[in-house]
């Protein structure tokens, strides 16, 4: 960085900042470790205890598993349909495409609190009992607009002569796609793949509106947040689901860069 | 090379090709006939239509209206993996996700060629593009002529009856361009199949190809040798695409069978050959002459038929050669005049006299 010298002041504003935005998500992990089972300072001493409820606690062993499912088929769903609308999006053109593509990227800005609400009215009223089966309904709705947004970029980045020359080589346009289509565009769908089970994971609102008697992780969470003794447990749960996303996070930006570079356009717009 | 190909019918005939992209008219009747072996080039300017005919004939455009036949077959239905054609794209299209070896395989794989015989015809491709051993190369590891030519070992090793090459030169720098014109027309000679090319620039037309059609707003506007196109334009708008042409104002004295006077601004009067006027001497027509048509007597005034003087007002040195601009005396054109720069020549400068000769058949009569 060089050209203009950051004066002080500027410094101090990112200082809070940046404090402000990751001062909570840091007394995440030192609570977990505290060895007190009262949430406040001063710190009392360092154990792995609250791991070990963790590790002990079966309801939790299937809330894990119930998020996990619902992560992975909302992942696999909102991918797909994000291939599909991406590609018609970047190579087809045909009368009211723009408003469709928008009509496909709305859910992103969508209150969470108003699909969650409204998704509950339509289910009732078709009569379907709230399963894990309607949380992922909720969730492939609010993870394709990001699907979407990456594989677009995917498929954009994607020259046209490739798939051209592929036909012109006596190849059909299934094969084609297969071949050389997917092979290229596959970084940007493992970063889909994982962003929306990254945003599924730990997706609250719509999933406490939707779950039946099976509850996903962050639903088990606010129902055990009435028990305060078990707190700290809580917080090294939520420990482990930040490294979780994070890494997840970090190999979604990994792949998607990839993509970019694959296309040898370059970086394109960062996602984060 | 290529498989049972009748050589006394065209191999690419193309009947009253009409297309259009909404509401926009790429091609308007286009009819084209391309000879077996040939080097064929379309020339014309950007957006002219020359891609989306080449487009037509690779299968990926449909026609509007009109017939495209290849080696005797219409074309109508079958699309663009059935054709006996092959492409060479502009930007390579070279698979970033396979080595050499693998793209100068994947025509053959989906042909389901034997393994040992596409290990074999691959390395004889890749020899023949002077990339010998490349097989394993990763395809980002290439340079831009070396993509080029993968391209074209990808697409020849295929053995089509018609390679198409959608300005494949566009984007190699001027060295490495010269170069690969020359080792296109020679690699053109050796295999024998007819190369149709796509190209804006009419120096690289003139100097590649047997036979070039020049397109203008989705027409044919002349087919011909590179010669015949440089050396008697059937138009004015050719003429100008083509090289540079002085254009003179000219009015016609007389016609007599096939003795035409007539006088031209600056030169005088003018006696020409009816091959000298492609379109006769009606309706608005101007005389061009090519500026190395006209020379700059120094001593030697013996070697022209005609002479006329002028003022020289500019001169341009490219090493080899100069240009002059002259203005010419008894009217206000100027011309452009160039001269070979031969041993113990003079240049003239700014605001010298010149003696400038011609010869009555250096002199096109266009329209």
């Amino acid at each position: 960085m060089s050209g203009l010298r950051m004066s002080n002041w500027l410094i101090v504003y990112v200082g809070l900042f940046l404090l402000f935005l990751y001062a909570p998500a840091i007394l995440l992990p030192l609570f977990a470790f505290n060895d007190s089972a009262v949430i406040s300072f001063p710190l009392a001493g360092f154990t792995w205890q609250w791991f070990a409820t963790v590790v002990d606690n079966e309801s939790l062993h299937r809330a894990t598993r119930n998020s996990l499912i619902v992560a992975v088929s909302t992942a696999v769903f909102a991918t797909t349909l994000g291939v599909f609308a991406a590609r018609a999006g970047t190579r087809f053109s045909f009368p009211g495409k723009r408003g469709m593509m928008g009509l496909v990227m709305v859910p992103m800005v969508l209150p969470e609190i108003i699909i969650g609400v409204s998704m509950l009215v339509v289910v009732l009223q078709l009569g379907l009992s709230l399963s894990l089966m309607t949380i992922i309904l909720g969730h492939v709705l609010i993870c394709t607009p990001f699907s979407t947004a990456i594989l677009g970029a995917a498929f954009q980045g994607l020259d046209r002569s490739l798939e051209e020359a592929s036909i012109d080589l006596g190849r059909t346009r299934l094969t084609t796609f297969l071949l050389i289509t997917l092979p290229l565009v596959l970084p940007g769908i493992i970063a889909s793949l994982l962003l929306a089970f990254t945003i599924s994971l730990d997706e609250f609102i719509i999933a406490f509106f939707l779950t039946g008697t099976e509850a996903t992780l962050p639903v088990y969470i606010w129902g055990q947040l009435r028990f305060p003794q078990r707190i700290p447990g809580l917080m090294a749960l939520g420990t482990i689901l930040l490294v979780v996303s994070l890494l997840l996070l970090v190999c979604a930006e990994y792949f998607r860069r990839r993509a970019a570079r694959n296309m040898g356009r370059g970086e394109q717009r960062e996602l984060f | 090379m290529s498989e049972t190909v009748n050589p006394t019918l065209p191999i690419i005939r193309t009947v009253a090709v009409d297309k259009s992209f909404g509401s926009v008219e790429a091609l308007r009747s286009v009819s084209l006939e391309i000879e077996q072996g040939k080097f064929f080039t379309l020339v014309g300017p950007s957006g002219c239509g020359k891609t989306t005919l080449l487009r037509v004939m690779a299968g990926f455009e449909q026609p509007t209206r009109g017939q495209v036949f290849i080696d005797g077959k219409s074309m109508e239905g079958v699309p663009a993996n059935k054709r006996p054609t092959n492409m060479v794209f502009q930007s390579y299209a070279v698979f970033p996700h396979m080595n050499v070896g693998e793209n100068i395989a994947y025509g053959l794989r989906s042909k389901k060629t034997p393994a040992d015989r596409i290990a074999t015809l691959v390395a004889e491709a890749l020899e023949m593009v002077g990339l010998a051993g490349y097989q394993n190369r990763p395809s980002h590891a290439l340079s831009g002529g070396q993509r080029q030519r993968v391209a074209l070992a990808r697409a020849l090793v295929l053995k089509p009856k018609v390679l198409l090459l959608d300005e494949p030169l566009s984007a190699l720098d001027k060295k490495l361009r010269e170069q690969m014109q020359s080792e296109l027309r020679n690699l053109q000679r050796n295999v024998g199949i007819t190369f149709v090319l796509v190209t804006h620039d009419q120096e690289e037309a003139l100097t590649m190809s047997d036979q070039i059609a020049v397109i203008f707003g989705g027409e044919i506007a002349q087919v011909a040798s590179p010669e015949i196109l440089y050396r008697r334009p059937n138009s004015r708008e050719v003429a100008d695409f083509v090289g540079v042409m002085n254009f003179l104002n000219v009015s016609v004295l007389s016609e007599h069978g096939t003795r035409r006077r007539v006088e031209v601004e600056g030169l005088g009067i003018v006696e020409i050959e009816e091959d000298q006027a492609p379109r006769g001497l009606v309706g608005d027509i101007v005389a061009g002459v090519r500026p190395e048509q006209f020379t700059i007597l120094f001593e030697d005034r013996a070697s022209a038929d005609r002479c006329c003087s002028g003022t020289v007002t500019e001169i341009q040195y490219f090493g080899d050669m100069t240009y002059y601009a002259a203005k010419l005396e008894g009217c206000d054109k100027t011309v452009t005049i160039s001269m070979r720069n031969t041993a113990g020549r003079r240049t003239l400068g700014p605001g010298d006299k010149a003696d400038i000769g011609w010869r009555s058949e250096s002199v096109l009569i266009l329209s």
